[in-house]
């Protein structure tokens, strides 16, 4: 009922993109995303879709989890460039309707905003289907690290998202189960109006709340029973280590930003 | 009330690196009131499989006959069919939510559409059937209650329903030896007295030796053996070699056959063993 969520899911793979470190994919995560506002005309965006295409080969990812984590924000893309377009009151007025007015700059931006979201959830999405949470978490906290001389608890976050991220799987796993359980026993989750349907969620939620805080205080406990006191001193399994690969991919980023000031340097459109 | 299953075949995540094949071509009959167990190893496709009987699911192929109406084709009201196939999930004392244990119990008829009236008098029964005191049991929060007792109350939400056919998926696991001989016992008497047609996923072979009158083995997705108990339990080189196995008591018994004792190879149960031995020691 509930699997097609995308974002955050891990699809395994021994690819180039799959074993790159993962401090240096989030890094370059980053990067892509201010590269897409860096882009100030349509053939920039050409750029980055070739660099997409180039990671989905190299990934060995197929284009339809890019577009299975673009189905749930439609709306919210729709949106954006609907008030885009009737908000921008710059340029040439193209037509109005009543007091509804079209100047072509409004066009050009809901397309430059309706374009930066999809290439921004597509670049993220990539991040994580093929990087493990796990391996996620613990470039975050390296990430961190010098940041906690600042007072930023590198650790705890790094814990707490591997948890979070740990037990989303297990969480809708159990939604789906008590749902089963109570359309078992006739509950209805999608017809009436708002408040009925709200109210229809009550035999879903008191499980689930109960349920999670049942897990939360096992989980705590296991974690007690083997020792655990936080980050101070622990030693990790698999260390982080930068090879050959991460250089390559770098000196690809540096190219795509030069390649893209290069691009908005030029009059094309 | 019988149930017919042809060719059914169900994937999970088709199209995706996660694809499964949880159900391979099964075609099964259910007659009006009979004990069918379902047995099979973790991941064998038992839980997928009762979830179409009631329309949780929908297959990748093939059919689901209940009474006359296909249920996999066209448009068919679930509700009708969810008044008719009652399942009990596994661990379903955590599906409980309501402040008292008979409304709780409650939600299933209302949601049936029933009057006051019958909504209570079948919560009353469902509460009798199971074996909880109403009065003593009605306003209590669910989740003050015992393990076993919480499971108990869970089995009368859906039999409140009064379906005709009542699948449970391991409805004893996780209980006490006593809670289990309780709840196997209760389910034994809704078969017995209420007339149910009784599907019962279970891991142990002495439950279903004592309880069930046809016994369906899957493996894989596949629905490999189907017959009597002492039929499928003669098998049992083929059970093992799929991680199940015969009631220990029969292992005992085979090894007195081999020691020289004239024992029946049919027997399945404790109560059968000693009553063979109590005449062949006497």
């Amino acid at each position: 009922m509930i699997k097609n969520i995308t974002i955050g899911q891990y699809v395994p793979g021994e690819s180039f993109v799959h074993k790159l470190d993962p401090r240096i994919k989030i890094i370059l995560s980053l990067v892509f995303i201010v590269n897409l506002f860096i882009i100030d005309n349509f053939s920039g965006y050409i750029l980055v879709i070739l660099l997409l295409a180039i990671i989905l080969a190299t990934g060995k990812l197929s284009p339809k989890f890019i577009y299975k984590g673009l189905k749930p924000v439609l709306v919210l893309l729709i949106i954006t460039a609907i008030l885009n377009i009737f908000t921008v009151k710059r340029g040439n007025l193209l037509f109005e309707l009543g007091f509804l007015k079209v100047y072509d700059e409004g066009l050009k931006q809901a397309a430059f905003m309706a374009l930066r979201l999809i290439f921004l959830i597509a670049g993220t999405s990539i991040l994580t289907l093929t990087t493990s949470p796990i391996e996620l978490t613990d470039g975050i906290e390296k990430l961190l690290k010098p940041f906690e001389k600042i007072g930023v608890p590198a650790h705890m976050i790094a814990m707490m998202m591997t948890i979070a991220l740990r037990f989303i799987p297990t969480l809708i796993d159990e939604t789906d189960k008590i749902m089963k359980a109570q359309m078992a026993r006739g509950a209805d989750f999608d017809s009436g109006n708002i408040i009925a349907k709200a109210k229809s969620l009550i035999p879903l939620l008191v499980p689930l709340f109960i349920s999670s805080f049942r897990r939360a205080d096992e989980l705590a406990m296991a974690m007690e029973a083997r020792c655990y006191k936080g980050g101070d001193g622990r030693t990790r399994m698999k260390v982080l280590k930068l090879n050959y690969n991460d250089l390559i991919a770098v000196l690809f980023f540096i190219l795509l930003i030069i390649a893209t000031i290069l691009v908005n340097k030029t009059n094309l459109p | 009330m019988s149930i017919k299953i042809e060719n059914l075949t169900h994937i999970y995540m088709p199209g995706t690196p996660f694809e499964k094949k949880a159900l391979d071509n099964v075609n099964v009959e259910i007659k009006d009131g009979e004990f069918v167990a379902l047995i099979g190893h973790t991941g064998s496709g038992k839980s997928t499989f009762v979830q179409h009987l009631n329309g949780l699911l929908k297959p990748s192929s093939g059919r689901i006959i209940i009474n006359d109406t296909c249920i996999t084709e066209g448009k068919v009201k679930l509700s009708e069919i969810r008044k008719k196939v009652g399942l009990v999930f596994q661990y379903p004392e955590y599906q409980l939510f309501e402040e008292t244990i008979e409304k709780d119990i409650s939600f299933g008829p209302h949601k049936l559409g029933l009057s006051e009236e019958e909504v209570f008098s079948r919560v009353r029964r469902a509460m009798d059937m199971v074996g909880l005191n109403y009065e003593k049991y009605k306003d209590k929060s669910p989740f003050e209650l015992s393990g076993g007792q919480k499971r108990r109350v869970a089995i009368a939400g859906v039999v409140a329903m009064e379906p005709e056919v009542l699948i449970l998926d391991e409805p004893t696991a996780g209980l006490d030896p006593k809670g289990r001989d309780e709840i196997l016992q209760q389910i034994k008497n809704l078969h017995r007295e209420y007339g149910m047609t009784i599907i019962l996923v279970s891991h142990s072979m002495e439950d279903v030796a004592k309880l069930a009158d046809r016994i369906l083995v899957m493996h894989k997705g596949k629905a490999i053996l189907d017959g009597e108990p002492a039929d499928v339990f003669k098998e049992s080189e083929l059970l093992e070699s799929v991680g199940l196995a015969v009631p220990q008591v029969t292992y005992l018994i085979k090894e007195l056959r081999k020691k020289g004792f004239d024992l029946s190879e049919d027997i399945f149960t404790i109560d059968q063993a000693v009553e063979a031995l109590q005449k062949i020691l006497k």
